[in-house]
């Protein structure tokens, strides 16, 4: 038996009032916890997911959603642009690269891109079983996918149209996969990559195909030419040759042409300006919890030692020191917060955990970090300060009680 | 050996308690009997280093202590004294041998005495685990003793161990007291109003 035995006994003693200090602590911890949390990993995947990517072009419509939509594939798209009209912008001087985006259809809930070898370029992607695709209807399928549907190298599959799991399915066209990505920790991870022809050949070519055997035998156009004209893709995600271009560019596509620029990481801090203020009250309420709960602990202790007064006389009388009775205070205290502290990390990642589930399987996108950050370690500090004001008062005044006036009292 | 000299004490520097000096002998108990008010528990607290005196001199087993210091008084009290209040004090969120086990940990330097024997001598070591509240009044101040006990103490203070109890039991609790101090080769200092106890102890002194 010692003093820090003693202080863990005491806490279990009034098991309540202990229980509602912890809670109102591992509250505020969690809900702290759980937005640096969110707030780290959603910068970091939005982030990590804008690299080499000035502008989108797509169709007219909200700027946001065009965004959303080919940049962090999570959203529906404007709708489709003529192939024509994304060339000339891909010919402009200004544009350094260019990578085509075309959707049409998923496999289980999964979004296949119709793409070129500049998107693996621009994610930066390399295989990890088998090779890129090089003939239609082959993919390339991001690694979590791959674990997730339990595919592999060779396997095939039907797709359903639309983004949408309920969407019709395609049944005479399937996809055999080629190839299975690394990890990467972006977008990639969570899409199907196909080449634009695939894209392509599974929609409309049967009809056009016999529209071009009219075309072919009245007009005699070059099959080719006729071919573009008539496709579309749905975005084009452009990297500028310089940074200045941003200024331009974007305004002089918006004016002069039926397409819609969006510049990513404009719509992007506009909608973290949305999010902040929420997420700035949140803030407040939790650290104005874990301030309700010093005042808890506080009051606890404090009117515990009307309680113990005798039992603390006791521990003096016993040979105990001052001091030894103040650090059970002490302890009792820190013991508190730092438990606290403890279930509400765990709190939040199990929060995490389900808020991820739950992108999961509306988004297919997860978060996943749950390692400790360094504002983690400053909130455990705030906590055992939070927990050293509140038993400074009890403590002091234990330390000066007068024992022999407290036995007389009885 | 205990022993005062010119004893005195202040609690707010105008009223004077002065006490009757004390000299006891190695082996000798001595009751201190007196009304209230009268300063009997502050002569206690004297005694057992929880006050400090004015001026005057405190001796018990060769250790002056009227001169000690905060901290060296808590030592010496954890070491040479056991004090049997009038009502039984525990730690309450601590089982029986789990406040013995903490007085034993409170005074650290002084070989203390064995728990289990100590509450087999007092009839209550069936009690080992059950926390104070548990307890009924009789085996809570037994428990008591137990705990004035635990450090093998060289003397035992009793505040008015039996000014609530029937004759039967106060006879009972004032030969258990002395019986315990014996075996322990302790000196026993019993404190009371109670003038039923005068028959029980050579040695008296009126306050």
């Amino acid at each position: 038996m010692n003093i820090f035995k003693l202080s863990i006994k005491n806490l279990f003693y009034r098991p309540l009032s202990s229980l509602l200090s912890l809670l109102l602590l591992a509250l505020g911890v969690s809900m702290i916890s759980l937005l640096v949390l969110i707030n780290s990993v959603v910068q970091d995947q939005m982030n990590n997911n804008l690299k080499g990517i000035d502008m989108v072009v797509g169709a007219k419509g909200s700027p946001l959603q065009l965004i959303l939509s080919s940049v962090y594939h999570v959203d529906s798209p404007t709708g489709n642009i003529s192939l024509k009209e994304a060339r000339s912008i891909e010919k402009n001087p200004m544009v350094g690269n260019s990578v085509p985006l075309l959707y049409g259809d998923n496999y289980e809930g999964f979004r296949i891109v119709g793409t070129n070898e500049k998107f693996i370029e621009l994610y930066n992607l390399s295989i990890e079983n088998g090779s890129f695709w090089d003939d239609e209807f082959e993919v390339v399928v991001g690694k979590k996918i791959a674990t997730k549907l339990n595919l592999k190298v060779g396997d095939t599959f039907v797709t359903s149209h639309g983004l949408r799991q309920t969407g019709e399915s395609h049944a005479d066209t399937p996809f055999t996969v080629v190839g299975i990505t690394n990890f990467s920790n972006s977008v990639a991870d969570q899409l199907i990559l196909t080449s634009a022809e695939s894209v392509w050949g599974v929609h409309g070519d049967h009809t056009h195909d016999d529209e071009e055997h009219d075309h072919d035998e009245e007009h005699d156009h070059d099959e080719e030419h006729d071919h573009d004209d008539d496709k579309e893709i749905t975005a084009m995600l452009i990297k500028f040759n310089s940074p200045m271009n941003v200024i331009q560019f974007p305004r002089y596509i918006n004016e002069n042409t039926n397409l819609q620029s969006a510049v990513p990481s404009y719509e992007i801090s506009r909608l973290f300006k949305l999010f902040g203020f929420g997420i700035e009250t949140i803030n407040l309420l939790a650290y104005l919890i874990i301030v309700v709960s010093g005042i808890s602990i506080f009051i606890t202790l404090f009117n515990s030692m009307k309680e113990r007064k005798y039992d603390m006389a006791l521990i003096r009388t016993l040979g105990g020191s001052r001091l030894q009775l103040s650090s059970m205070l002490v302890y009792e205290a820190i013991v508190l917060t730092i438990s606290g502290f403890i279930l509400g990390i765990i709190l939040s990642r199990l929060g995490l955990v389900f808020i991820s589930s739950l992108m999961e399987s509306s988004f297919n996108y997860s978060l996943n970090s749950y390692g400790i950050l360094n504002n983690e370690f400053w909130l455990l500090a705030i906590s055992i300060l939070i927990g050293l004001m509140a038993c400074l008062i009890p403590s002091i005044q234990v330390y000066k009680m007068d024992i022999s006036k407290t036995l007389s009292n009885e | 050996m205990i022993k005062t000299e010119s004893l005195k004490f202040s609690y707010d520097g105008r009223k004077y308690f002065d006490f009757p000096d004390i000299n006891l002998d190695t082996g000798e108990n001595l009751l201190i009997i007196g009304n209230s008010g009268i300063g009997k528990t502050t002569l206690l607290h004297l005694l057992a280093g929880i006050l400090k005196p004015k001026s005057g001199s405190i001796n018990v087993s060769g250790i002056e202590i009227s001169k000690f210091s905060d901290t060296e008084l808590d030592k010496f009290r954890g070491d040479n004294i056991g004090i049997v209040f009038q009502r039984p004090h525990f730690i309450y969120s601590l089982t029986i041998n789990e406040n013995l086990k903490l007085a034993q940990y409170l005074s650290p330097s002084k070989t203390s005495g064995d728990a289990e024997k100590i509450l087999e001598s007092l009839n209550i070591n069936d009690k080992y685990q059950q926390k104070p509240n548990q307890l009924s009044e009789g085996e809570k101040q037994r428990v008591s003793i137990a705990l004035a006990l635990i450090n093998s103490p060289n003397l035992i203070l009793a505040d008015e161990p039996t000014s609530s109890l029937d004759d039967f039991n106060c006879d009972n609790v004032i030969k258990l007291l002395k019986k315990q101090a014996k075996d322990h080769k302790a000196q026993l200092i019993v404190i009371t109003h109670d003038a039923r106890l005068k028959k029980h102890f050579k040695n008296n002194l009126n306050l």
